[in-house]
């Protein structure tokens, strides 16, 4: 879509990260010195137990949280804080009620500072790809579960960013909405070459959409395991493949 | 699929109105009147039915009438009132006060309340007066203010100011207080610097209870009026209460009194239309 296919930019190196929370005055550690290369345009998906610091290690990178140790690199610079080269897709839409649809979509542009005119233009079309283009001048309360993210998910994508990092984003969806969202989701990032980082407690999205998934470990002492997921797309949930690597999964998981 | 669903069925419910036109004319004009005339009635039966007992009792002199004049006599002097234009210097005077009292009490007690609501140690160090004057009465503290600043204007202006700001400060730190942070976390994730986050994120989220503390306020504002004018006053609505009770003119009385309570009417009216107008997005039926 732009040319960030020459330059392959949204590279993403983790050094040494580690990050404690407090918890009722003694150190809780959540992540214990990760290292992962993300590469430029790649779908990573992080994996792992409740309590396993997924959500953590995307708030890091998002800069919503500092690590209290290592750092974050971004096409070899080092992040501090939140950055228009990230775009956040949290697992509720988190749309201002008080903007129509189009408006939410360009709230993104408008910060960053684009003229009202042009950041219209490229809302729509962001509203289009998502499939709400009747719905343009809809408020959230009108929306659907499934709508609302739809929207969250175009905003974050209008922004344009170099990485787009997912907390749950389906977590909160009926199962139907979720299998028909995930299709979409994976149409969308053929088209947007975009690096993508996705946090997800879902192995079966993680494989559909994933192309290496890093699994965090339950105990604190494990380490982080990769996983490259080589299936060609469209995926097939019911390839003998597929079901092998949802079966490897679960069994790191010691669910089989 | 499910969403092409959602669609049709939403799509349904904008297109309600045009809907109803297809059916024919004349059964559709009927049911209309049937509906708005049912419509009025489960709305408005009770006070119809009030004020029908009213002019009934009295003039059937279930009621002294000396006491409770009938409707169409206290209309009357409604009207003569105002065609005089006696009434017109009256409701001119207690409109100025108060509406000078309650921008006043907006001019001040919104900016106040935005910053108080964000600033989490000037809220908490404010906190314990502002409580400490609210919940003193605004009228026991009249004869201060009288004390202070005189029986003229300014000490009615300002008891009616010091009772219609507190509604409005509490109620605009109480609306800023409750913005969604997740909101705020999105909107710096997209760049948003501390003033794009108050302009776009948490002002917006504010004004609904921005509103309530108006609505408040602006009924504060006629009962502390009232109040005011009965105290040492030669003109205004109150005044005329009070006034007309002592000369014994009952039905100018209960004119000034049906007065008041057109004015607290209007006042909430206008305050519901801005609301309507500013907070459409959380309108059910926007």
């Amino acid at each position: 879509m732009s040319a960030s296919q020459n330059l392959r930019r949204g590279e993403v190196a983790i050094r040494h990260l580690s990050k404690s929370y407090r918890l009722n005055g003694t150190p809780l550690p959540v992540l214990r010195d990760i290292n992962l290369n993300i590469r430029s345009g790649e779908t990573l998906a992080i994996v792992g137990a409740s309590g396993s610091g997924k959500t953590t290690l995307l708030r890091v990178l998002a800069g919503l949280e500092d690590p209290d140790a290592g750092e974050v690199l971004i096409d070899g610079k080092r992040t501090r804080g939140v950055g228009t080269d990230r775009a956040v897709i949290f697992q509720e839409p988190r749309l201002l009620p008080w903007l129509t649809v189009l408006d939410n979509v360009g709230f993104g542009l408008e910060t960053q500072g684009l003229f009202r005119g042009a950041a219209r233009e490229r809302a729509r079309r962001y509203v289009q790809l998502v499939g709400l283009q009747q719905f343009e001048g809809a408020y959230p309360r009108q929306l659907s579960g499934g709508m609302a993210q739809r929207v969250g998910i175009a905003r974050a994508l209008a922004v344009q960013p170099e990485i787009l990092l997912l907390d749950e984003p389906l977590g909160a969806l009926d199962a139907m909405t979720k299998i028909s969202m995930q299709q979409e989701l994976a149409r969308i990032w053929r088209d947007e070459d975009v690096t993508t980082v996705l946090v997800t407690h879902d192995l079966e999205e993680a494989i559909y959409l994933a192309d290496r998934i890093l699994i965090l470990p339950r105990e604190k002492g494990g380490e982080p395991r990769l996983i490259e997921i080589g299936l060609p797309r469209p995926r097939d949930r019911s390839a003998p493949e597929f079901v092998r690597h949802r079966e490897g999964l679960l069994h790191l998981f010691g669910l089989h | 699929m499910s969403y092409e669903h959602v669609n049709t069925s939403l799509a349904a419910g904008f297109g309600l109105g045009r809907a109803e036109g297809h059916s024919t004319a004349i059964p559709a004009i009927a049911s209309r009147w049937r509906a708005l005339i049912g419509f009025i009635v489960a709305r408005y039966g009770l006070v119809l039915g009030f004020l029908a007992f009213w002019q009934l009792s009295s003039t059937v002199g279930w009621v002294n009438p000396a006491v409770f004049p009938p409707l169409d006599v206290i209309l009357s002097a409604l009207w003569s009132g105002l065609a005089s234009g006696a009434l017109l210097d009256d409701i001119a005077i207690s409109l100025q006060r108060s509406g000078i009292a309650f921008a006043a009490a907006v001019a001040i007690g919104i900016p106040l309340g935005l910053f108080m609501g964000q600033v989490r140690f000037v809220e908490q160090a404010l906190d314990p007066i502002l409580q400490l004057f609210r919940q003193t009465s605004a009228l026991a503290l009249y004869p201060v203010f009288i004390l202070m600043l005189g029986l003229g204007e300014t000490s009615k202006v300002f008891v009616i100011f010091w009772a219609t700001l507190f509604p409005i400060l509490l109620s605009t730190i109480g609306g800023v207080k409750e913005v969604d942070n997740k909101l705020v976390e999105m909107a710096r994730t997209y760049g948003a610097g501390p003033l794009t986050v108050f302009r776009r994120v948490v002002l917006p989220a504010s004004v609904p209870a921005i509103f309530v503390g108006l609505r408040l306020s602006a009924t504060t504002a006629l009962l502390l009026l009232i109040a005011a004018e009965m105290i040492g006053a030669n003109k205004g609505i109150g005044f005329q209460v009070m006034n007309a009770q002592y000369n014994f003119q009952i039905p100018l009385m209960f004119a000034a009194i049906l007065l008041l309570a057109l004015l607290g009417l209007a006042a909430n009216a206008l305050l519901v239309l801005a609301q309507r107008n500013l907070c459409r997005w959380s309108q059910p039926n926007a």
